[in-house]
């Protein structure tokens, strides 16, 4: 067994399962966006706007928005174990990882409630 | 017949190089790459290279040619060479001892990791510990393999983390174990590879079934340990 502590959830099995179930859900925002785009060629602000006013809307892209983070966190995390050599490096890129995931996510919420 | 090969020899070199050699083959026979290193060794005795059954079963020389790992005693010349040349190199991703021999204890430290003989608690039988005929044929696909680290030499996830990857031979070794019915420390052995090296650095690009001399499948093995992983935590 080889202890880690800066990956996801600290299982390679958990870490595994989490990477899936989140490019699941972002393939169903994706496929859902595009399809939406396509379907409404001539969109308007206000047609957009209330898409995204709806409490089912805001929910999926919540989820979309939280598995983009782990997703990437997951990913870039893998990355860097096998790139990165230099442990202050590593580290150092890791927490830039971390820090931008955290900062996306919580500005995307800011984004969908406006607050 | 070009053939260009890795020279190294750390008491006298100071980087590795590539040699070409002029080899002169017999007319209208395909040789094996085992071979045609054996002729340049009667040019040049001071080729080294491990070998020993010739035959595809020892797992010794195992060496990249002509870009893909496989054993040299048992890749005809017709299917490596290449607008007729032929590069020789170690096995990508282990120190080198000299020339074509590489330093395989990196290897050999993951497949002791895996515990790789049977464990069981219950008192022994007075002949042996039966299988059914069902329960034998898991193990077919598993045993065969002799290794020789053409497949964890050709993973980039081991070469990366070779400490920490358990690699595809290990891998596959790992769960010739798990799924043998006379082994006892199955839920141990699960525990010892739930971590997100050991096994799920395999990101399944498949190189170690492209190059494994006797046509196994690690990938399909590691799918296996993860869905036991699966069905283990869930």
């Amino acid at each position: 067994m080889v202890t880690q502590v800066t990956s996801f959830g600290r299982s390679g099995l958990y870490d595994w399962m989490v990477q899936r179930v989140s490019a699941v859900v972002l393939s169903l925002y994706t496929i859902f966006i595009i399809g939406y785009l396509l379907l409404n060629p001539d969109l308007t602000y206000d047609q957009w706007s209330a898409l995204f006013e709806t409490t089912w809307m805001r929910i999926f892209s919540l989820l979309t928005l939280l598995s983009i983070g782990v997703h990437s966190w997951i990913g870039l995390w893998s990355v860097s174990t096998d790139y990165i050599k230099a442990t202050g490096l590593r580290f150092f890129f890791q927490s830039l990882c971390g820090l931008a995931m955290f900062i996306y996510v919580v500005w995307g919420i800011q984004v969908l409630w406006g607050l | 017949m070009l053939v260009s090969i890795y020279r190294y020899n750390p008491e006298v070199d100071d980087a590795p190089y590539m040699q070409d050699v002029e080899v002169n083959l017999p007319e209208g026979k395909d040789l094996m790459v085992l071979d045609v290193l054996n002729l340049m060794k009667e040019q040049d005795s001071t080729i080294s290279y491990r070998r020993s059954c010739r035959e595809g079963v020892c797992g010794s020389d195992g060496m990249n040619m002509n870009g893909k790992n496989g054993l040299a005693c048992i890749t005809p010349m017709s299917a490596v060479v290449k607008k007729n040349k032929l590069v020789l190199r170690p096995l990508p991703g282990l120190p080198v001892v000299r020339d074509l021999v590489v330093d395989m204890s990196q290897f050999y430290k993951q497949y002791e990791k895996i515990r790789p003989y049977l464990v069981n608690d219950n008192p022994a039988p007075a002949i042996e510990r039966l299988q059914t005929p069902e329960e034998r044929e898991k193990l077919d696909g598993l045993y065969e393999c002799i290794l020789c680290a053409c497949c964890s030499t050709a993973c980039p996830s081991f070469w990366w983390n070779p400490d920490k990857f358990v690699g595809p031979s290990g891998l596959l070794q790992a769960y010739r174990f798990l799924i043998d019915s006379r082994d006892t420390a199955t839920q141990e052995r699960l525990a010892e590879l739930d971590d997100p090296f050991s096994v799920f650095r395999c990101h399944g690009i498949m190189n170690c079934v492209n190059v494994c001399p006797k046509g196994l499948n690690p990938t399909k093995a590691i799918g296996n340990i993860r869905s036991m992983l699966l069905q283990r935590a869930t």
